[in-house]
């Protein structure tokens, strides 16, 4: 695949506090606010907006198709065009990606993205019916339909391949939970010890509570431009350097045993024995990363990129992505957190955000919410949004953004620059 | 012609269930029966009453599958169908304590990922007859199935084998 198009920036963003139920704001006035305060932070309007593209995920939880119009509507979008996107958990970054291409086509010189979800129009149980919805009816649905045990038995099976322990699963957990103590949009900081989160009732073993993350109402809003359009509105605009796509089967149990499609860091060698991805990996993953590095002209991701924040849905995930995108090697992701390395002051600080586990995961919301908290890194504007610099990195040049979905079914990379 | 302006809406002792007030949030009920086909997958499912667990195989590859599924996705051909042994080994499982509502009153249930022999894919189930701890992974297991059908691929589950149980817990 190859990438031709305009160079895309992002320009402005803005998030609401992500909460488990707000019932005085609907999904429009949620993401209302989180507009405003993109437009306000650069002092733009809507005439600077040429488009959109929403991003939600589920129909069912307000019963209500054609939730993007009513927000297009309620943000004053109307007549502009506008599409929504939709691919489970990685709807939010199908979404940002659907709207680079809208400006680097040079359809649009500028795009707006919003996300939002609430799911507090119902209880957690049928929340969790709704979001096993998004797992093939006919065969998985009916015998588990239940998310987090199809996640328990990909661990699992990552744990048998590695020796990868729940200890280290747990220190996932205490990482994103303090990082979110700096972060004033976090859903749920807390202060966390390997017990804690191994004494919280299990959900599905191994995975307890606290590995896994809560339902949110909450909203997302990423303003993209073209270059002359992106200087025009601000002065520290940040480059989408590159964006890929990765898709895996629907049902967990057609995954293949195959190679690993190595990174430019890897050789065969490296996994002689290994069958891949069989259920310990995600290959939609590694896809994603593949071709967001290509375009990045990234050979060696531990070093070239400075932030990182990437879909923990559940503590095991984020093992398992540290190695889809190469920060270390399949099977060494349990200790890549164990010694630290994805710590904010580790070499390269992981979710520095809180990520899903600590911020919520209102699911079309999330992916821009990534985008947002990356963009304000890498523009070094986080004491401006948070209130606080204690999750300001000292080197913030180059970030990387990842969405995903049911286990692993799309997922997106995204890599961001600071331009100055 | 009819034009009433004395025109009066009947009022009905139905109402609904109100759970705040500020804001206004009130109770909302949706129920739906399908008309759902399993289509080009129904022989899997009619199968169970044989006792048969059903894959398929590719006409062209030769790629072997522990679910249904007509085209090949390594080659893009026709699959036939192709009877799954009855025996397997646990390649992966969980034991679920929480879940979907509809599942709830199920829990706690295991879930596994089953291998079988000469098949290149897996096939997910429910496991019984087994406490939590002692699943693991390479468990000799084995397919049974449901003698009143509730056509759903529930109508097969799965039991340790007689080795397994020979063998006694964890490995």
């Amino acid at each position: 695949m190859k990438y031709k198009g305009r160079d895309v920036y992002m320009v402005s963003g803005g998030v609401t506090k992500f909460a488990k139920a707000i019932p005085g704001m609907d999904f429009r006035m949620r993401v209302k606010k989180a507009f405003d305060y993109a437009l306000e932070d650069i002092h733009i309007g809507l005439n600077d907006i040429d488009g959109s593209v929403a991003s939600y995920f589920s129909d069912h939880f307000q019963r209500q198709l054609m939730s993007g119009i009513m927000v297009q509507d309620y943000l004053g979008l109307t007549p502009k065009p506008s599409k929504r996107v939709e691919g489970g958990g990685a709807t939010g970054g199908l979404a940002f990606q659907t709207g680079f291409e809208e400006v680097a086509s040079g359809r649009m010189d500028s795009c707006v993205v919003y996300g939002f979800e609430n799911m507090s129009h119902v209880n957690t149980w049928k929340g969790n019916e709704f979001i096993a919805l998004a797992s093939d009816t006919n065969f998985d649905y009916p015998v588990g339909g239940f998310y987090t045990g199809y996640y328990a038995m990909m661990a699992r099976r990552h744990m048998h391949e590695f020796g990868t322990t729940v200890e280290q699963l747990a220190k996932v957990s205490i990482k994103n939970h303090k990082n979110a103590l700096n972060n004033p949009y976090a859903q749920s900081p807390m202060n966390l010890t390997v017990e804690d989160v191994r004494k919280a009732p299990m959900v599905a073993s191994p995975l307890t509570r606290l590995d896994v993350c809560a339902m949110s109402d909450g909203a997302a809003v990423a303003v993209l431009a073209s270059e002359e359009k992106a200087f025009e509105m601000t002065d520290h605009p940040v480059l989408i350097k590159s964006i890929g796509t990765g898709t895996d089967t629907m049902r967990l149990a057609d995954r293949p045993f195959g190679k690993v499609p190595l990174l430019p860091n890897e050789k065969e060698s490296d996994y002689k024995q290994l069958q891949y991805p069989g259920i310990h990996s995600f290959r939609a993953g590694r896809s994603a990363a593949r071709e967001a590095y290509k375009g990045a002209e990234i050979t060696d991701p531990l070093e070239e990129l400075d932030a990182i924040e990437l879909h923990d849905a559940y503590t095991s995930s984020e093992i398992q992505t540290y190695e889809d995108l190469g920060l270390c090697k399949y099977g060494e992701g349990g200790h890549f957190i164990e010694e630290g390395k994805s710590s904010i002051n580790g070499k390269i600080p992981v979710n520095f955000s809180g990520g899903l586990l600590a911020c919520g995961h209102p699911v079309g919301a999330t992916g821009i919410m990534q985008a947002v908290f990356m963009f304000w890194q890498l523009q070094g504007s986080i004491k401006k949004h948070f209130g606080n610099d204690k999750l300001q990195l000292g080197r913030h040049k180059r970030g990387l953004i990842h969405s995903h979905a049911g286990t692993g079914t799309y997922v997106t990379v995204s890599i961001m620059e600071a331009v100055k | 012609m009819t034009l009433n302006p004395n025109a009066k809406m009947e009022e009905t002792q139905t109402g609904t269930e109100v759970y705040g007030f500020d804001p206004l949030v009130v109770k909302s009920h949706y129920e739906i029966d399908y008309i759902h086909s399993y289509a080009q997958d129904s022989l899997f499912f009619t199968s169970m009453a044989k006792r048969k667990l059903m894959g398929s195989k590719c006409k062209k590859c030769g790629y072997v599958y522990g679910t249904p599924r007509a085209h090949c996705m390594m080659c893009g051909a026709e699959t036939e169908w192709y009877q799954l042994p009855n025996e397997g080994k646990v390649h992966s499982y969980t034991t679920c304590f929480f879940g979907s509502e509809e599942f709830l009153p199920e829990t706690p249930f295991h879930l596994v990922m089953v291998e079988f022999e000469g098949v290149n894919s897996l096939f997910m189930a429910r496991l019984i007859g087994a406490d939590a701890e002692d699943i693991y992974i390479g468990m000799p297991i084995r397919a049974k199935f449901r003698r009143n059908l509730k056509i759903s691929p529930t109508d097969v589950y799965f039991v340790p084998t007689e080795e397994a149980k020979s063998k006694g817990a964890k490995h």
